[in-house]
């Protein structure tokens, strides 16, 4: 059960930081409507993402060589938690952030980085990533996508599902077959990840509309799309270590937690005479601090050099849990209909979308299977 | 320093626990009889003066090593009063009073039941501000859920009075309480999922161990969340009444009781789903650490009682406060 361990970590004095993204929040977020706020990270703007560049507040933790800030990763963690709080619509830049371009960082090669990182930490480059198939949700392993190796490059073909913000996206981070699976077990050997440049001939996207009336995820088909040689991100046969080792980065952030925090805070308000509501109130109040503990104390792992994927799945599975409870909570509280309209609309957005919250990033039950298996049943 | 102190006594008293405390020392507890082997057996690695600051000739350890302790005895079902002992000697400290060398100690708030009443030599009780050290007095013999000793007291005499430093505030018995109570829960919760893992693992129905089906994985995968997270938020809460002090750090024990309680609910059921019958049997050690959970998250403020006043402090303080209240109080430097 080593891998559940959790060490504590106290965030930094950062004072003026905070302040200085509260007040840009305030002054940016003068017009968002109560269904922007609600959508949180999910919500995609490249005006944002651009002011968000300009201000130093993506890729902050890489190098400047590349576009970066050389910020700690505790300042960054500080960003995205005022971003979340706030409800800011980050999601043109929240992935390329999170999980592109730190992988690109760690694995791509010297001119992937030069060309993509600095217009990725600029806000001006939107990534997604390519995993699920039409196949292939939790048994990702069977992903038939598959990239060949053709003279001068890669011949890429098959399709990709529920790829969130594909066709207001520039590149995909695919995780594809370049090699065929082996006959029995060992399924995830032969697997790559490739860069996808989304504008490529012989890709089709087909948005998909929500049950929220959006079209925020897509299908994807490949119909020999020609990548060029250095597509291939990392090495060839690593993609499965190289995808599930960013887990721990992708799973255990702030977005796991606080999805649904401006509710949260509009309904504090909202409630502030009613006694009755102090203590399903407070008991949300009190789930958040433990949550931010946990999400804390993976960041310092994180920064120490550790891996801690295992405490990450946990923290997900916990904070998932917790961020989709909100709407139906709060209706123990209040009868939606007699408050102000800013609660009411973001109520009725969560109330619909909260349900994606224990299937993004990895199921809840894929998530709980990693930590039963760390506690050692089989 | 004091980390490597907090880390060897954990390990001291874990190791003796093991030695001298099992199911049995327990059901002792649970009859009314004092463990006596145990105190005996215990009481020597000198955990009364763990809190005590060092210019008072203890080992000066903060409240966020004492819930590492404290979680340590949890996991073992707290079969002897040390972490009641520690704190109260805390108080004896704390209100510039020597602390006794023999005996054992206990504390709790004036009016509430007072846990190993029955056994205590000195009683450390609380009044807002003031502490009043009693000696054992007349013990009504009224029990926990899980039987443990949480008598009333009465005509107890009064030996000294004085009164606690500012930063305890007025309810420093209830805010201490808690922290044990929370951590005490953190530690038992890791050792009945050890008890529910292994069992999955070798209890045997249609042909396989349970712990192979998908249905018992999800439900331990959950308990493993909420015992981690009672375990972080105990200490976060030690941690933070060490940098804050009690009154200070209210907030953050009120929270850590809260979660500590609601998964001492969740698990607990968790834990009697999986071993089913068996487990609810008075032979089977399951019901000493369950019950004991049962217990434990009535004192010290219920989760009711916490979330009142937390959520009440949150409805006054307006939703926009809300995070900057919450992220600034894990900024404070430490001292």
């Amino acid at each position: 059960m080593e891998g559940l361990r959790f060490t504590l970590r106290d965030a930094p004095p950062a004072a003026a930081l905070r302040t200085r993204l509260r007040d840009f929040l305030r002054e940016a977020g003068r017009d968002w409507t109560p269904e922007i706020r609600a959508r949180s990270w999910m919500g995609f703007s490249r005006e944002f993402s651009l002011v968000v560049g300009r201000e130093g507040w993506i890729g902050m933790g890489w190098s400047k060589t590349y576009g970066g800030h050389e910020r700690s990763a505790m300042e960054r963690l500080i960003v995205l938690e005022e971003l979340l709080a706030a409800g800011a619509p980050a999601g043109a830049h929240w992935i390329g952030d999170r999980q592109s371009g730190p992988l690109i960082l760690r694995l791509g090669t010297e001119e992937q980085r030069r060309t993509l990182l600095p217009g990725i930490a600029r806000g001006e480059l939107a990534f997604c990533i390519g995993l699920s198939e039409p196949d292939s949700g939790s048994d990702l392993a069977s992903l038939r996508t598959r990239a060949e190796r053709v003279p001068g490059g890669w011949l890429l073909n098959g399709r990709k599902l529920w790829t969130t913000f594909g066709h207001l996206c520039d590149y995909m981070i695919a995780l594809v077959r370049t090699s065929p699976a082996p006959e029995k077990g060992a399924r995830h050997q032969g697997l790559s990840q490739v860069l996808v440049d989304l504008r490529a001939s012989g890709i089709t996207i087909r948005p998909i509309r929500d049950l929220t009336g959006e079209e925020a995820f897509n299908e994807i088909t490949f119909d020999d799309v020609r990548l060029p040689d250095d597509a291939l991100i990392g090495q060839e046969g690593a993609g499965w270590t190289q995808a599930t080792s960013e887990l721990a980065f992708e799973r255990s952030g702030p977005d796991r937690i606080l999805s649904s925090y401006p509710l949260l805070a509009e309904s504090v308000t909202a409630l502030r005479d009613d006694p009755a509501a102090a203590e399903p109130l407070g008991r949300e109040v009190a789930r958040l601090w433990g949550l931010r503990r946990m999400s804390l104390s993976i960041a310092g792992m994180l920064e120490n050099g550790e891996d801690p994927v295992r405490q990450a799945a946990l923290v997900k599975d916990l904070g998932n849990s917790y961020e989709q409870a909100l709407p139906g909570n709060l209706r123990r509280m209040a009868d939606m209909d007699t408050m102000p309209e800013e609660v009411r609309r973001m109520h009725a957005y969560l109330t619909q979308i909260a349900p994606t919250f224990s299937l993004r990033g990895g199921t809840r039950e894929i998530m709980r299977g990693i930590i039963a298996k760390e506690l050692g049943l089989r | 320093m004091s980390d490597d102190i907090a880390a060897m006594l954990v390990e001291q008293v874990t190791r003796a626990l093991a030695e001298h405390c099992d199911a049995s020392t327990l059901r002792e507890v649970e009859a009314r009889r004092f463990p006596k082997q145990a105190w005996d057996a215990l009481a020597p690695i000198g955990l009364r003066l763990a809190l005590v600051p060092e210019d008072q000739g203890g080992a000066g350890l903060g409240l966020e090593a004492a819930a590492d302790l404290f979680m340590a005895l949890g996991r073992h079902g707290a079969p002897v009063p040390l972490a009641e002992d520690m704190v109260a000697a805390m108080l004896f400290a704390a209100g510039g009073l020597e602390v006794p060398d023999d005996g054992v100690l206990t504390f709790a708030a004036a009016g509430s039941a007072v846990p190993w009443g029955a056994f205590a030599t000195r009683v450390a009780m609380v009044h807002g501000r003031r502490l009043h050290i009693t000696a054992g007095g007349v013990a009504n013999g009224r029990a926990s859920i899980s039987g443990e000793p949480r008598d009333v007291i009465e005509h107890a005499t009064t030996l000294a009075e004085v009164t606690l430093p500012e930063a305890f505030g007025d309810d420093s018995a209830r805010a201490l309480t808690a922290l044990v109570r929370a951590a005490e829960i953190a530690g038992a919760l890791g050792a009945i999922l050890a008890l529910a893992v292994d069992y999955a693992n070798i209890r045997v129905q249609f042909g396989r161990p349970i712990g192979r089906f998908q249905a018992i994985q999800q439900q331990l995968a959950e308990f493993a969340e909420e015992s981690a997270c009672t375990s972080v938020a105990a200490r976060s809460a030690g941690r933070a009444a060490d940098q804050r002090g009690l009154a200070g750090a209210a907030f953050e024990i009120g929270c850590a009781k809260i979660i500590a309680g609601e998964a001492a609910g969740k698990c607990a059921g968790i834990a009697h789903q999986v071993f089913a019958a068996i487990g609810i049997t008075e032979d089977h050690s399951l019901h000493h650490f369950t019950r004991r959970l049962w217990s434990w998250r009535e004192e010290g403020g219920t989760e009711r009682f916490w979330a009142r006043r937390i959520g009440a402090e949150a409805q006054a303080r307006g939703g926009a406060a809300l995070w900057p209240d919450i992220t600034a109080r894990d900024e404070e430097p430490s001292p």
